[in-house]
């Protein structure tokens, strides 16, 4: 199996510090993710999402590869159960830009398994994840996205 | 034109969807691969791509120097989130509410 590529692109009607904000601060990615970012983003840390259930749950986790707030992050993205499995890990990088007054978001996940599970779950995920982002950017709400799975 | 207005007329066009269905196929194909696909010339896929890139309906990345179309169906998803779910919302209140009649039970 070979390793395949996603790029998503959105422009969001805010600051790329919000933007930056809203993709690592655990009290806002609760809000509309389902789930908190948990790291202190340094490159070379470990990074979880975890569930905001009692059990704080780790649902991905994996290391910060770089970071450069508020315009550049790169992190590796695995299964729990593949933490040894540093073959299994995939990689997604944002890239933040101001383009007039919007920013432009890019996530671009590459080094997936083609195929697999996990390329399924975030192509389903990240534009979900992204459009609730932009809602609760732009309106203060976020979309009830993860309602009703 | 707002931004919905610019992704249903980028939808609105077989040649396009045709092009976004091979993406859907395969993510991340050059210009020459993506031409494979159309019985047309060069310059009108070009035409095409661009005006799916400007409603944000295909992304491009670089790769050495290759340029690759990735398909971003962020924007299907806004429409979804902003017409369809609400829709569906309304239609099973309706059924939620027929059912308390039919039923005859208080709120709660």
């Amino acid at each position: 199996m070979g390793k395949s590529t996603f790029v998503y692109v959105i422009y969001i009607a805010s600051q790329p510090q919000a933007v930056w904000n809203g993709l690592l601060d655990g009290q806002f990615t609760r809000q509309y993710w389902d789930h908190d970012n948990v790291s202190d983003w340094k490159a070379g840390s470990a990074w979880e999402h975890r569930r905001t259930d009692a059990a704080r749950t780790v649902d991905i986790l994996g290391e910060v590869i770089e970071a450069k707030a508020p315009h550049h992050l790169v992190i590796s993205w695995a299964q729990p159960s593949d933490k040894a499995r540093k073959d299994r890990y995939s990689r997604v990088t944002f890239d933040i830009e101001a383009v007039a007054d919007m920013v432009r978001l890019t996530v671009t996940h590459d080094e997936l398994e083609a195929g697999s599970e996990m390329q399924r779950k975030i192509s389903e995920g990240w534009p979900r994840v992204l459009s609730s982002l932009k809602s609760l950017l732009e309106t203060g709400r976020p979309l009830q996205t993860w309602a009703g799975r | 034109m707002n931004d919905t207005d610019v992704v249903f007329k980028a939808l609105a066009d077989p040649s396009r969807r045709k092009l976004l269905d091979a993406l859907n196929e395969r993510n991340g194909q050059t210009l020459s691969e993506l031409c494979e696909h159309l019985v047309m010339t060069r310059q009108a896929v070009t035409q095409h791509l661009g005006l799916l890139e400007s409603a944000n309906l295909v992304a491009t990345a670089w790769r050495g120097r290759e340029k690759l179309h990735f398909l971003n169906p962020v924007p299907l998803q806004e429409i979804y989130d902003r017409w369809i779910r609400k829709f569906e919302r309304s239609r099973i209140r309706a059924m939620n509410d027929l059912k308390k009649r039919l039923e005859g039970t208080n709120d709660g």
